[in-house]
């Protein structure tokens, strides 16, 4: 069981913003290790957890580096020796430990890094987009995404027990909002130092570098000879992680009555337009999807609860039925549709009655996304589903001063 | 974890090194199976370390010639534990399991009659002096109970000798080469003992493969010292400074009885002790003259650069006696 000595007597239902809710999490995992460098607005999730330490209420280190690099890097070294490890940042951080973050999927460390949502400079910006959590797509790491502090807590309790399976072996990424999720107190209600210390388990050391009995050689150089079988079974790890991310998700629903599920979906079943989106916004557009049913729209909502490895065929079976999907991405695409359209599009290229689909790029560095915006944007796809076509271009920004800006119209090819 | 009677619980501490004898007879945990070039003095240096201890170890590698020749998959030279994860961060995957270290025993899941290991990081002069410098010095700062050894070859030797921030003045590398307008590199490698010493290292000390006897003492205060270690390691590299691979060893003894590599060790930053006085100094020009990558400064118009480099040298082997003397 995983619990430090020094237990946490915990109200039933705490106020914690999104951060402390991290640290929490990382506190009642007993994590081995916590290699990590400050940065907004993942700050508070370290300083949190430095506070646990100096009060007494962890057994294991706390390390904090010179860089966001030497985090990473001090993880996998840490994780190679047998160690539950952990890790926070955000933004410019994970920008630069991206490096280490192949590094560690590639050496299967079963890391779990709590990032805070983040706008990447320049110009440089400290509020939330998903600029971030999108430059971590291909890296080889799960990737989870909470809406409130309450399921940051939960998903980063869920994120060890998914690395450290045996069948994964893999790093997890938890995911909230920058200030959105990370700096809004709200109510959590925490699981007991006991029942959280038994849901994550014992460590199952694989390998480590301190077992002396049975040497083992970490990081090889593979070339050509190698490389590909080696990537192939990353990747089938990860692809089959999904059945124990399952598991995981119901093992938790057990002990704390909060169901998870590896796409969450809001009035989806009869919906006619649905708006796919991560994070707070999801939750944003729950309220306009009831808005727009009482003016006789039938609108839903989805979320890829589970980024990585993406739900193809779940995303697929929840949208197949949609006259009209909106994805909506917080980060500024560089010439290109956004990664959420890209990802549930490709899920419905081969569905018989593909829905009109549409991208909208908004609320990059923290910009507000309002209900009546997103009232529009239901509005507006309603009448393609009216109309029988999407009026106009693909990809639209919304929120942004200026002309229009509307990109990739393919009407009339 | 377990600790059989065969594995990772044998006899511990220094390893008695009275003679050459004693390493051709010594268990070997970095094997002769690897692909490094003949003649280079990285295998010299690395197997005079491990030797120098019975201590089980934690052993790290940054991106470069040891690593890229010592663990091709599905093959190791390794028998002991071993990890390289990139280019800059060989030092801090070690502090990462060092603090492991701490933490499993702190929680008891390493018992405490385990014998504590030594953890050693090598890196190349590229990962130490140039992109690996801020996680060294992190390391460093932090206080890590760890060994750092820089294989000190003065170029990118692993990727076809480009030139590293030890790369010295006059040396002809691919990136910095020597030619009808250029004499090749153009500023002096900077002092990583003396930054290091700065830095706050327990124990600082510059070695050579040449003066084994030299090197075991050092490296067995290094290893019995707490906190962090640096070793700077001169490693003369037959294939960039292009001398034939027969002559690894005595390139190496005109490197430490030129004094262009002084053997020296520094305690806590103060304490400066010169640990070999050549007998006999060579001038620096029959260094330089016995490797081809300093040919072109044997032209008469750079005669002036070999009178600087004799100069620097006396310099440096004047303070580091006065330092000694100093005791600051």
């Amino acid at each position: 069981m995983a619990q430090n000595k020094k237990i946490m007597e915990l109200n039933e239902v705490e106020v914690w913003d999104g951060n402390y809710a991290n640290a929490s999490a990382l506190r009642q995992a007993g994590v081995d290790v916590i290699s990590a460098y400050p940065i907004t607005p993942s700050t508070g999730t370290v300083e949190g957890y430095a506070s646990f330490h100096a009060n007494g209420y962890i057994d294991g280190e706390v390390v904090i580096v010179e860089s966001e690099h030497a985090a990473m890097s001090g993880c996998v070294g840490a994780a190679a020796a047998g160690a539950r490890v952990a890790t926070a940042t955000a933004s410019q951080g994970l920008a630069l430990m991206i490096e280490v973050l192949y590094q560690a999927s590639g050496m299967r460390m079963p890391i779990v890094l709590c990032l805070v949502n983040r706008a990447l400079a320049a110009p440089l910006n400290v509020n939330g987009d998903h600029s971030d959590l999108y430059l971590t797509s291909q890296s080889g790491w799960i990737s989870l995404d909470a809406c409130n502090p309450q399921e940051a807590y939960d998903l980063t309790l869920c994120a060890f027990k998914i690395a450290e399976h045996k069948d994964v072996r893999l790093p997890v990424i938890s995911n909230q909002d920058g200030f959105m999720t990370s700096h809004t107190a709200q109510n959590v209600r925490p699981l007991s130092d006991e029942v959280a210390g038994k849901f994550v388990g014992d460590y199952l050391e694989v390998n480590s570098l301190l077992n002396f009995d049975h040497p083992v050689t970490h990081g090889v150089q593979t070339e050509s000879d190698w490389h590909m079988e080696h990537k192939a079974k990353q990747n089938d790890a990860m692809m089959k992680s999904a059945s124990v991310i399952e598991e995981v998700f119901a093992e938790f629903e057990q002990i704390s009555g909060r169901k998870y599920n590896m796409i969450e979906t809001y009035k989806t079943q009869d919906a006619d337009v649905i708006i796919v989106a991560l994070g707070t916004t999801y939750e944003s557009a729950h309220i306009a999807a009831d808005n727009m049913r009482e003016q006789g729209i039938k609108a839903g909502v989805m979320m890829p609860r589970v980024f990585r490895p993406t739900q193809i065929e779940k995303i697929a079976n929840a949208l197949k039925d949609a006259k009209a999907v909106v994805c909506m991405d917080r980060s500024a695409p560089g010439g290109q549709l956004g990664q959420l359209f890209q990802d549930i599009s490709s899920a419905l290229i081969n569905t018989p009655a593909r829905p009109i689909m549409s991208n909208v790029i908004y609320g990059l560095g923290g910009r507000d996304m309002t209900v009546i915006e997103l009232e529009d944007i239901y509005k507006k796809a309603a009448k393609d589903v009216e109309n029988g076509k999407l009026s106009g271009s693909i990809q639209e920004w919304v929120g942004v001063r200026g002309p229009e800006l509307k990109y990739y119209n393919v009407e009339g090819n | 974890m377990s600790c059989s009677l065969l594995g990772g619980c044998g006899p511990q501490g220094n390893r008695e090194i009275k003679n050459l004898k004693t390493y051709s007879t010594a268990a070997e945990r970095f094997e002769g199976a690897h692909v490094l070039c003949p003649g280079c003095a990285h295998s010299i240096i690395v197997r005079e370390i491990l030797n120098a201890t019975n201590d089980n170890l934690v052993v790290g590698a940054s991106t470069g010639c040891l690593e890229v020749c010592t663990a091709i998959y599905p093959h190791t030279s390794w028998d002991c534990s071993w990890i390289h994860i990139g280019f800059e961060n060989g030092s801090t995957a070690i502090a990462g399991a060092e603090a492991a270290n701490k933490a499993l025993r702190r929680k008891g899941r390493i018992s405490a009659d385990t014998p504590e290991p030594k953890f050693v990081a090598f890196g190349g002069d590229g990962s130490t002096y140039d992109i690996g410098f801020q996680w060294i010095s992190g390391c460093c700062d932090r206080g890590h109970n760890m060994m750092y050894v820089c294989l000190d070859n003065e170029v990118y030797a692993n990727t076809g000798g480009q030139a590293s921030g030890s790369t010295p003045i006059g040396a002809s590398a691919t990136t910095a080469p020597a030619g009808s307008d250029s004499y090749g590199m153009k500023q002096n490698k900077k002092d990583m003992l003396s930054i290091m010493a700065s830095n706050g290292a327990s124990y600082v000390a510059q070695v050579a493969p040449n003066k084994w006897k030299d090197m075991v003492k050092k490296i067995q205060k290094g290893f019995n010292t707490d906190g962090f270690v640096y070793i700077n390691a001169m490693s003369a590299c037959t294939t960039e400074w292009k001398f034939p691979m027969h002559q690894t060893i005595e390139v190496s003894d005109l490197a430490t009885d030129s004094l262009v590599f002084p053997l020296y060790e520094i305690i806590n930053g103060r304490e400066l002790n010169i640990t070999y006085r050549p007998k006999n100094i060579v001038p620096v020009r029959d260094y330089l003259g016995a490797q081809p990558r300093f040919k072109h400064l044997f032209k008469p118009e750079y005669e002036y650069l070999l009178e600087e480099w004799q100069k620097r040298v006396d310099a440096q082997w004047v303070y580091l006696q006065k330092r000694e003397e100093a005791r600051v």
